[in-house]
C-alpha cells in the first residue's frame, strides 16, 4: 500500500524550504502592498492575501515538520479530495443561505437590510450568492471530483506532489478575496466575472497549476485510453482558462488600487462578456458536471456507459457548438443582427448534443432501473440528468428571438437558470458527494439512506416551488410589460408588475428554504458518515447498496 | 476585415471546418477497430481493480 513509483518523488524537505521561501516572500509582498495601497479596499485585500499565505505557511510547516506525512505515500492522493469535499459542502450551504436571504429581500425589501451597513444591500449580496454557488460550491465539487476521477480512470497518482494542495488552497483564497470584495463594493461589474484585476490574476495562476496537475496526471497514466469524463474535465479547465483571461482583460487605474478599466468597450465588451457568460454555463456548469455524470452514474449503477461511441460524439459536438451560443444573451441590442441570429442558431443546434448526452446518462441504467427505487443516491443522480434534459430543452427555446422577446429580463430566466443550477448541477453534485464520502473516508455505507430520501424529497419539492413560481411570475411579468391599451399606452406601470409578482417571490423563497434544509440534512448525514457512524434502519435494503469502495 | 468578408469566410470555410471536424469525430467514434477500446473504456469506472 505504501509503495512508490519511479518518477514519483516523495515530499522532501525541499518542499518545505521552497514552499516556505515562496510563501514568506508572498506574505512580505502582501504586507508591502497593504502599506502602499491606493485605497482601503485594496489594503484590506492585501491583508487577506497575507493572512492566506500565512495560513498556507503554517499548514506546510505542520505537514512536513515531522517528515513525509502518510497521506503523501498512498497510491492515490485522496487527502486533497477530502478537503475539497468538505469545502464543497461548506460553500454550498453558505451560497444557498445567501440565496435564501436575497430571495427574502426581494419578497420583503427590508429583510436583513440595514441602510447603515452597505454590505447588506441586495446589489452586493446577489453576486455573493451567484459566485458562492457557481464558483465556490460548483468549483470545489469540480476540482475535488476531477482529482478523484482522473486518478481512478488513469490508474495514476495525482501529478505534482504539493501542487494539488496549492490548487485547493489557492482556490479557497480566491473565493475569500472575491466574496469579501463584493461585500466591500469592489467589483468590475461584469456578471459572473465581478472580481477585480488582482483577484483575476491570482485565479489565473491557480488555474494554470490546476491544468498542470490534471494534464500531468493524464500524461503518466497507466490506462492507455483517456476516459471520456477526463475529456470533459479537460475541456472545462482549458476553456475556463481561455474565457477567464479574455473576458478579464483590463488595465488597473493605479498599480496598488482596486479599480480597473476594461480593455473592450460598448458592444464589443458586451459580446465578450456573454461569450464568457454563456460558456461559463457551457463549460463550467455543463461540461464539468457531465464529467461527473459519466463517472458517478456508471459507478453507482454498476453498469457500463450505455454507448461510449455516443459519448464521443456528445463531447465533440457539445464543445464545438456551445462556444458560439453566447450572443443569444444580446437579442434586440446593439449587437449586429447576424450575430444574434448566429447565437440563436447555435443554441437551437445545441439541443441535439445535450439530449444525446442525457439519453446516454439515463440509458446507462439499463438493467439496473430497479435501483432507482432502493437507492436514493442513484435517484438523485438520475433526476439531475432529467433536469439537465429539461433545462437544455428550455434554453434553446428561450434563445429563439420571438420567445426571448417575451422572456428576456423577466423571472423566467431566473427560473430557467435555477432548474439547471438546483436540479442539474446541485443534484449531480449531491449525488457525487454522497458517493465520495464513504469511499474517501473508508466507510462501508452512508450513515443513513433514509436521510438521503428526506434530502431528495424536500429538495425536489423546493426546486419545483422555485421553478414553477418563476415561470408564472416571469411570463406574467413579460406579458404585463408588453400589454398596450386601446390608445397605445402601456397598460401597466412597472410597480404594478412588481406587486403582481409578490406572491410568487414568497413561493420562490419557500422553495429556496426547502432546498437549503435538504442541503443541511446532507451535511449532517455526510458528517456522521465520515465519523464512521451507521444508523440502524429497519427494512432498509442498504447493505446491498453500499458503495464498493471500502474494499 | 469587413463584415462581408468575415461572413463569406464563415459561411464557406467555417462551415467546411465544422463539418469536417464533426465527420472526424463520428469516424473516430464509429471506426470498427476502435470498438474494443471503447467497450473496455465504457467499463472503466466499474473495473477499477488495478491500482497504480
Amino acid at each position: 500500500m505504501t509503495h512508490l513509483h519511479s518518477g514519483e518523488r516523495p515530499a522532501t524537505p525541499g518542499v518545505l524550504i521552497g514552499g516556505g521561501i515562496a510563501l514568506s516572500l508572498a506574505i512580505m509582498g502582501s504586507i508591502v502592498a497593504a502599506r502602499y495601497a491606493h485605497d482601503s479596499g485594496f489594503a484590506a485585500h492585501a491583508w487577506i492575501f497575507a493572512a492566506g499565505f500565512l495560513a498556507g505557511l503554517v499548514w506546510l510547516v505542520r505537514r512536513y515538520a515531522n517528515g513525509i506525512p502518510a497521506d503523501d505515500l498512498t497510491p492515490y492522493a485522496d487527502g486533497v479530495v477530502r478537503a475539497g469535499v468538505i469545502a464543497s459542502v461548506f460553500w454550498g450551504i453558505a451560497g444557498f443561505l445567501v440565496g435564501l436571504i436575497i430571495a427574502l429581500q426581494l419578497s420583503f425589501p427590508n429583510f436583513l437590510y440595514f441602510p447603515d451597513l452597505p454590505f447588506t444591500n441586495f446589489g452586493r449580496l446577489r453576486p455573493l450568492h451567484t459566485s458562492a454557488v457557481i464558483f465556490a460550491f460548483g468549483g470545489n465539487v469540480l476540482i475535488a471530483t476531477s482529482f478523484y476521477v482522473v486518478q481512478r480512470t488513469s490508474k495514476a497518482r495525482l501529478f505534482g506532489g504539493i501542487l494539488p494542495w496549492f490548487v485547493f488552497g489557492g482556490y479557497q483564497l480566491f473565493i475569500v478575496i472575491a466574496a469579501t470584495g463584493y461585500l466591500m463594493g469592489i467589483t468590475q461589474s461584469k456578471e459572473y466575472a465581478e472580481p477585480e484585476w488582482y483577484a483575476d490574476l491570482w485565479l489565473t495562476i491557480v488555474w494554470v497549476c490546476y491544468l498542470l496537475v490534471f494534464v500531468g496526471t493524464l500524461w503518466k497514466r497507466k490506462e492507455p485510453h483517456i476516459y471520456v469524463a477526463n475529456w470533459f474535465y479537460l475541456a472545462f479547465i482549458v476553456t475556463i482558462a481561455m474565457l477567464h483571461i479574455v473576458n478579464n482583460l483590463a488595465v488597473p487605474v493605479s498599480f496598488l488600487g482596486s479599480k480597473s478599466v476594461q480593455l473592450f468597450g460598448g458592444v464589443q465588451d458586451a459580446l465578450t462578456q456573454w461569450w464568457y457568460g454563456h460558456n461559463a454555463v457551457g463549460f463550467f456548469l455543463t461540461a464539468g458536471f457531465l464529467a461527473i455524470m459519466y463517472y458517478f452514474i456508471p459507478k453507482r449503477a454498476e453498469r457500463p456507459v450505455y454507448s461510449y461511441r455516443l459519448s464521443i460524439v456528445h463531447f465533440w459536438s457539445l464543445i464545438f457548438i456551445y462556444i458560439w451560443a453566447g450572443p443569444h444573451h444580446l437579442h434586440y441590442t446593439a449587437l449586429p443582427e447576424w450575430a444574434q441570429t448566429l447565437g440563436m442558431t447555435f443554441s437551437v443546434m445545441l439541443w441535439m448534443p445535450s439530449w444525446g448526452g442525457m439519453i446516454n446518462g439515463l440509458m446507462t441504467l439499463s438493467g439496473a432501473w430497479d435501483k432507482l427505487r432502493t437507492d436514493p443516491v442513484l435517484r438523485m443522480l438520475v433526476v439531475s440528468v432529467a433536469f439537465y434534459g429539461m433545462s437544455t430543452f428550455e434554453g434553446p427555446v428561450m434563445s429563439v428571438k420571438a420567445v426571448n422577446a417575451l422572456s428576456h429580463y423577466t423571472d423566467w430566466t431566473i427560473g430557467h437558470v435555477h432548474s439547471g443550477a438546483l436540479g442539474w448541477v446541485g443534484y449531480v453534485s449531491f449525488g457525487a458527494l454522497y458517493c465520495l464520502v464513504p469511499w474517501l473516508w473508508g466507510r462501508k455505507q452512508l450513515y443513513s439512506l433514509k436521510l438521503v430520501e428526506w434530502h431528495f424529497w424536500i429538495s425536489t419539492v423546493g426546486i419545483l416551488f422555485y421553478i414553477t413560481s418563476m415561470w408564472i411570475s416571469g411570463i406574467m411579468q413579460g406579458l404585463m410589460w408588453r400589454a398596450y391599451n386601446d390608445f397605445g399606452f402601456l397598460s401597466y406601470s412597472f410597480v404594478e408588475t412588481v406587486e403582481a409578482m409578490h406572491p410568487y417571490y414568497i413561493i420562490r423563497a419557500l422553495g429556496g428554504a426547502l432546498f437549503l434544509i435538504g442541503a443541511l440534512i446532507m451535511a449532517y448525514n455526510l458528517w456522521r458518515t465520515a465519523r464512521g457512524d451507521v444508523k440502524s434502519e429497519a427494512g432498509a435494503g442498504s447493505a446491498g447498496l453500499a458503495p464498493a469502495a471500502a474494499e | 476585415m469587413t463584415y462581408q468578408v468575415a461572413s463569406e469566410f464563415a459561411r464557406s470555410w467555417g462551415l467546411v471546418f465544422l463539418m469536417v471536424m464533426f465527420g472526424c469525430a463520428c469516424a473516430y467514434a464509429l471506426w470498427p477497430s476502435n470498438k474494443r477500446t471503447f467497450d473496455h473504456a465504457a467499463r472503466l469506472p466499474i473495473d477499477e481493480e488495478g491500482q497504480p
